[in-house]
């Protein structure tokens, strides 16, 4: 085995561990916090039913953001319905069989990695452009978009550029063979590493960054709490810890 | 006058450009020793304050879902840089309300973050959003934190719903933790546990007080309206902010209340044990206080013996009455379950007309035009009635219920979008008059434009807050100081009692 493989191998595990343990510990830290008190940004949904439809709006079409600012709803939306039909695409690297979705999905989900650069772009012009956003951007913010511009762009130079094109199924037996513990030598075009090492980086700061908005979102207490507090009586944490006495 | 700019009422509200450090000069008057001494926190500035409030810092987070969420989970999409009253009102970057979170988040992420420990340690914490708890970062806090008067408007905007007033409550905790005060709450919160209200008004003077207003109802309308006073046996206990008891114009909703009840024939009773609807606490994030403050409530609920428990026009003590009593100081079950515990007066009101049992006469209103201002914590943090959104409806159809003039201001400045007044979330005191005129701004640019196409004369609103801090600030706008009015004035003014 090349010691590129090698290395790639054991950066794939690294990321992946990372990434499993690191958001999987976030979640456990969410689920255990207690919330004390009640407090959804009403109006609220009175029933769980709702709940679940309010979230179900956040996450899919992401009303706030929409009734908050429709450029930054625009290029938001964009980018992350693109990352979503990319990601689903990219399925095919790791399953043999591939699912019927996941191929139904290739030929019209090669261009989502359009939507991702514009949203990105749009995003980032928007971080340097507008005043108050740019006041509020750290090194990192900038970082984040750069690395997902950069991950979509050396996908697209793979995919789109003859010259670039790198050995699919040496790659898909490299992935298939890292899950079955069978280690397969990984092509070494120059554009896929760089694809792979930035995918491995983006693994790697998931769970120690910003980019836990998406298991976050869920646990909202002003976006998952139903407005129920005069009906259903709530305790948790240090509001549990004593209750009054009986008359 | 005042020593700074009055802004200028544009025409059609306009997002300023970012202008740093425009209200770093704006401060509170710090908590003396004994003003400290009486909500239980630390007289002076701690020695070794920077790592015990780090330590309070981790605690919080720790006991707090929200906290842990909102502290991680901002992404800085800006989407609530034009949201906050504040930022638009005085240009300073550092009131948007992601800015304002960031002076903590910066914090949290300093001390309890992988990245911020790493980068830290490598000596480059800004490059992750870190920052060390120094001097600088404490004074921009206090400046800051005072700046939010926990409105909820940002979490309204934010895809995650990521929430301000929480993270300015648990940040004014840890600076009341170390020592480090605001007088004008603190002193306040001192009153309410020693003497029962906000004013430190003593029970006799309540006697005295609700005495005359029985006599200026008597004078007024022939009829014998009472205000009874630690009442047992009563139906009802009222409790409201004691700014009703004698403010202008909060009295006149006071006594739209009573004669509410009076023609309903609804006994009721104010307690002098619990004469405060007011909770403070929950302005400087302290769990103790909001739970004792509030437990005198059911105490004299118990001693009276009443059934019921109604809660006057009230903002932020209506959210921590609707949205934190049954956690805090339930179950009420020694209370009669046919109502909801505890009632808004404008759920009453609303049942009793809805059921005819109020004799009304529209006309009497006539010469007012009028217009309704959505108090925060009422539109953001509660509900009335038990349909979502019934906090808008309920008070809009009891005023289109006893007048005939009603005109909705724009609708991106009404109900769960509502501006705040410019003086809730513990600011309503003078050592901050600059804060509060500039944060009026864009309340009072919607006001201006059904003002200017409605000539709307009567600014209804439904609390204490609001109420004083409008009395303030209007002038300051041009408008007249008594277009500022109570909900139950409409009531009282429309009510027929003979
Ligand atoms: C449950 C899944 C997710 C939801 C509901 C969600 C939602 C959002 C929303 C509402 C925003 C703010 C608007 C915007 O700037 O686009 C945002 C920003 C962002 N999201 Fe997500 N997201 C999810 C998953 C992800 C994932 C898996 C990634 C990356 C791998 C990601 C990367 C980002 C980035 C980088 C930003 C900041 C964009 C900027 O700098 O302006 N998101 N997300
Ligand atoms: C281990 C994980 C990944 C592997 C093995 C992988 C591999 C590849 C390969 C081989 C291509 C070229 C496709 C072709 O030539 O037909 C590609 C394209 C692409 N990749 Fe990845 N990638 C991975 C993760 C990601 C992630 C996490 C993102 C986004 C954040 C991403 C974004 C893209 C985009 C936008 C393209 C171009 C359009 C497309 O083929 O869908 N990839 N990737
Ligand atoms: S809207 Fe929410 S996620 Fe976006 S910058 Fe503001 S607080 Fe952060
Ligand atoms: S809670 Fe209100 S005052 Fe505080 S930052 Fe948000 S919008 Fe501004």
């Amino acid at each position: 085995m090349s010691a590129l493989t090698i290395t790639y191998a054991i950066l794939f595990y690294a990321a992946t561990a990372i990434l499993v343990i690191g958001v999987g510990r976030k979640i456990f830290i969410y689920a255990r916090t207690p919330a004390p008190l009640k407090i959804p940004t009403t109006p609220a949904p009175l029933t769980k039913t709702g709940v679940v439809w309010r979230m179900l709006k956040e996450v899919t079409v992401f009303e706030s953001l929409f009734k908050s600012n429709k450029w930054i709803w625009i290029f938001g939306w964009l980018f992350h319905a693109a990352l979503f039909l990319v990601l689903f695409r990219h399925i095919r690297y790791f399953t043999e069989p591939v699912w019927t979705l996941v191929a139904l999905a290739q030929p019209f989900g090669k261009y989502a990695a359009f939507g991702m650069l514009a949203g990105l772009g749009g995003l980032w012009a928007r971080r340097i452009l507008v005043d108050r956003v740019r006041y509020i951007s750290s090194a990192s913010d900038h970082f984040i978009l750069i690395l997902l511009l950069a991950i979509a762009a050396s996908g697209v130079v793979m995919k789109f550029i003859p010259a670039a094109h790198t050995d699919i199924i040496a790659l898909k037996a490299f992935f298939l063979g890292l899950m079955y513990f069978d280690l397969q030598p990984l092509p070494g075009d120059p554009v896929l590493l760089i694809h792979l090492a930035l995918v491995a980086a983006l693994m790697i700061i998931f769970p120690i960054s910003k980019l836990l908005h998406a298991p976050g979102v869920f646990f909202s207490p002003t976006r998952n709490q139903v407005d129920n507090a005069r009906e259903h009586r709530h305790v948790a944490g240090w509001t549990a810890a004593e209750t009054p006495g009986k008359p | 006058m005042a020593d700074f700019e009055i802004p200028a009422l544009k025409e059609y509200p306009v997002i300023p450009p970012v202008k740093v450090g425009t209200m770093a000069h704006s401060k509170p008057f710090v908590a003396k020793p004994e003003h400290q001494a009486g909500v239980g926190y630390p007289g002076e500035l701690v020695d070794n304050w920077e790592e015990k409030a780090v330590t309070r810092l981790g605690e919080l987070v720790k006991g707090s879902r929200a906290l842990q969420v909102f502290l991680d989970s901002c992404v800085k999409c800006g989407a609530c840089t034009d949201k906050c009253h504040y930022y638009l009102g005085t240009s300073d970057p550092k009131n948007m309300p992601v800015a304002r979170q960031d002076l903590l988040r910066k914090v949290y992420r300093r001390h309890y973050t992988f990245a911020g420990k790493l980068f830290g340690a490598l000596g480059m914490p800004g490059l992750v959003g870190a920052a060390d708890m120094t001097k600088e970062v404490l004074d921009d806090w206090y400046s800051y934190f005072h700046q939010c008067s926990q409105c909820r408007r940002c979490s309204v905007f934010c895809p995650y719903g990521i929430d301000t007033a929480e993270i300015s409550m648990a940040a004014r905790e840890v600076m009341d933790s170390v020592g480090l005060g605001q007088k004008y709450c603190n002193e306040i919160l001192g009153k309410v546990h020693k003497i029962g209200n906000n004013l430190g008004l003593p029970e006799p003077a309540l006697v005295d007080t609700l005495e005359g207003l029985e006599e200026d109802v008597k004078d007024d309308t022939g009829v014998d309206v009472r205000f009874p006073v630690d009442q047992k046996g009563a139906d009802v206990l009222l409790v409201t902010p004691s700014a009703d008891f004698f403010a202008e114009p909060h009295i006149d909703g006071l006594i739209g209340y009573a004669k509410v009840f009076h023609q309903a024939g609804i006994s009721w009773t104010l307690s002098s044990y619990a004469s405060e609807a007011a909770n403070f606490s929950m302005f400087i994030g302290s769990g103790d206080n909001l739970k004792s403050t509030a437990m005198r409530i059911r105490q004299a609920a118990l001693d009276l013996g009443v059934k019921r428990i109604v809660v006057g026009e009230c903002g932020h003590a209506w959210r921590v009455a609707y949205s934190f009593w049954n956690t805090l100081i339930g179950p009420f079950d020694f209370l009669d379950p046919k109502y909801p515990v505890p009632q808004h007066i404008c759920e009453v009101t609303y049942d009793l007309l809805q059921r005819g049992a109020l004799k009304i006469d529209k006309e009497a209103n006539d010469h007012r035009r009028i217009t309704f201002h959505d108090s925060c914590n009422v539109s953001r943090a509660s509900r009335m009635g038990n349909i979502p959104g019934g906090q808008f409806i309920i008070p809009r159809e009891i005023i289109k219920s006893v007048a005939n003039h009603y005109f909705d201001m724009p609708a991106n400045t009404i109900h769960e979008s509502t501006y705040c007044c410019g003086g809730g979330g513990g600011l309503l005191t003078d050592d901050l008059m600059e804060l509060r005129i500039k944060g009026a701004l864009p309340r009072m640019e919607a006001l201006q434009q059904v003002v200017e196409e409605n000539d709307v004369n009567y600014l209804c609103a439904i609390c204490a807050i609001c109420k004083s801090q409008f009395t303030k600030v209007l002038p300051y706008y041009k408008f007249p100081m008594d277009m500022i009015g109570s909900l139950h004035q409409l009531v009282s003014t429309a009510i027929q009692l003979k």
